[in-house]
């Protein structure tokens, strides 16, 4: 007799579906937790029920995948415990702290494979704040999920593969795109291409996008610099420079990002170590080539443990399962155990490319130097790169939750996630010092903020 | 009503550019019966008809959502009797009483 597992998938898009599929394949019947109402994560995000259009239309050259991703999530439905629609605020002695439809309940792991994803990394602009600025993925969700366009003259500014495809995304979907700037130069794409060919698809769609935008005479500047977006009640012109000045583009949306950052929270909470990437420029959940994290019990797979992709982040949900699986003592058969290495050295073959996009698409490392005192950082509270400057100078605070504690960066609604990479690099520059040398925001419970009236009534039932 | 200064900023910040064959929802924005449509984000119906969700509780300027994907949680909107909805994760219904032009308490 075997010994039941408590196997719980936090994340239904491409790593945390392959891994409940390798699961339910081994006669295991996981609890799969989702924010999103129906699976698929954000990049395979499937449009509310009633939305008619083509996943060709959807999800362009993806449309295999997601489909695929999809189908199998839909085969596995009465073998899994889902549930759409829940958030995990919080993680602690073997017990998650969920809010569902308003109401708070418990859910208790034995194993937990952490499958968060990810979101835009986000490198602020004067005028960020402004009604009609979005982040690039917040420009697809709209496109994707709603069938909106965020404006009707859309600029889409950062860098990093998505800025590319979501221009040509909006363009063949009917919406006017003024420009797309990009602060990476094409000599960093140049020089990117051979560690690129090692995933020479991805490269062959990255350069037809390119193609494509310029063969529809959509402007595309590379090897900018953002100056800021302008406007009183919501956006009106995004303000750029490059070596001949500097330039104004009139528009009413502009969506923007500098590639990804992958969403640890919960890995935190759980008690997971870190350790600075400096590829990725930020702290990670250190996991190994199968997954296993630092806490025996907790596996990380993909996006949300590091950058790696989605056809990356459906192999470490299918390796992190398999490891579940050996280290409960379930007989994890030969053909698994092929399978096992199979999926561990593709994974490296993808941390090759993946220093390859970092090329292309790079971090700025100037950004922090040439933040305006001004700049709103946080946009929860309003914090200016002036404030962290000046905390730092007065205080020594050296470290980011020392800076957290004195000028409140960190503690507004988003818990510091759409603002802790910029404000690290803002502390870093004020200290002399790399950005991995000031930490990192610790994870908080509640991960996000819980409506009052689902207290009161947990408190309720608690009595 | 109270209205903000510059007129733009009643414009609608998002465009539909497909799907519109969906059933409508009414709902009341601002005290204006309005429509949307099902399967509509209360963000999708609200921003379809002006540019902001709320004002910003610090700094006063309008506010109209980030990420859309429940990170930044900067896109609640108050409905009439004064509940906090995530905007870009909750559905609009028939019949919900939104509030964009919330004043903050001085």
């Amino acid at each position: 007799m075997k010994a039941s597992l408590q196997a719980v998938i936090v994340g239904a898009g491409p790593a945390g579906v392959r891994a409940a599929q390798t699961l339910v394949s081994h006669g295991v019947r996981p609890v799969v937790i989702d924010e999103a109402p129906r699976w698929g994560g954000q990049i395979y995000r499937q449009p509310p029920a009633g939305f008619t259009r083509s996943s060709r239309t959807l999800y362009g050259f993806e449309a295999r995948p997601a489909d695929a991703l999809h189908t199998a999530m839909a085969g596995i439905l009465e073998r899994v415990d889902y549930r759409p629609g829940t958030l995990v605020w919080n993680a602690e002695g073997g017990q998650l702290d969920l809010l569902s439809g308003g109401k708070m309940g418990t859910e208790p792991y034995g194993q937990i494979i952490v499958a968060t994803g990810a979101t835009d990394r986000v490198l602020p602009f004067p005028g960020w704040t402004l009604p009609g600025v979005f982040t690039l993925g917040a420009a697809q969700v709209a496109l994707k999920y709603q069938g909106c366009s965020i404006g009707s003259r859309v600029v889409f500014a950062g860098t990093g593969p998505l800025l590319y495809l979501i221009a040509c995304q909006y363009a063949k979907a009917g919406a006017k795109v003024v420009a797309v700037l990009d602060t990476g130069s094409f000599r960093d794409k140049l020089s990117a291409v051979p560690a690129m060919l090692r995933q020479p698809a991805v490269l062959a769609k990255g350069l037809y996008y390119l193609a494509w935008l310029r063969a529809h005479g959509i402007p595309v500047h590379q090897g900018v610099q953002l100056v800021g977006a302008a406007g009183v009640a919501r956006v009106a012109a995004m303000r750029w420079r490059d070596g001949h000045g500097e330039h104004e583009l009139a528009c009413d949306a502009v969506g923007f990002g500098y590639a990804l950052r992958s969403e640890t929270q919960l890995a935190d909470l759980l008690g997971c170590r870190f350790s600075y990437s400096h590829l990725q420029r930020a702290a990670l959940p250190e996991r190994d080539a199968a997954g296993r994290s630092s806490v025996p019990g907790v596996y990380l797979a993909g996006d949300g443990a590091g950058i790696m992709g989605a056809e990356a982040a459906e192999w470490a949900g299918e390796r992190a399962a398999l490891a579940l699986l050996e280290d409960s003592g379930r007989p994890v058969d030969a053909t698994h155990a092929s399978r096992a290495a199979t999926l561990e050295s593709r994974l490296a073959h993808i941390a090759i490319f993946r220093k390859g996009l970092e090329r292309a698409f790079p971090f700025p490392e100037d950004w922090a130097v040439k933040a305006p005192d001004e700049l709103v950082v946080c946009r929860c509270e309003g914090i200016t790169a002036g404030e962290l400057r000046q905390c730092a100078l007065d205080t020594g605070a050296r470290e980011m939750n020392r800076l957290k504690a004195l000028t409140r960066l960190g503690m507004g609604r988003c818990q510091g996630r759409t603002c802790g990479l910029a404000a690290a690099e803002i502390l870093a520059h004020a200290c002399g010092t790399s950005p991995g040398s000031v930490g990192r925001l610790r994870g908080q419970a509640p991960i996000k903020p819980l409506p009052f009236a689902a207290m009161v009534q947990a408190n309720g039932d608690a009595r | 009503m109270n209205t903000s200064a510059r007129p733009e900023a009643r414009e609608p910040l998002l465009v539909r550019l497909a799907e519109t064959g969906r059933r409508p929802v009414s709902f009341v924005l601002d005290g204006q019966p309005v429509a949307a449509l099902a399967g509509d984000t209360v963000l999708t119906a609200v921003l379809t008809h002006t540019a902001q969700l709320r004002r910003n509780e610090f700094g006063g300027e309008p506010r109209a959502g980030f990420c859309l994907m429940g990170a930044c949680q900067d896109c609640w909107i108050a409905t009439e009797s004064g509940q906090r909805l995530p905007a870009c994760g909750t559905f609009i219904e028939e019949g919900m009483r939104l509030v964009t032009d919330l004043r903050v308490p001085a």
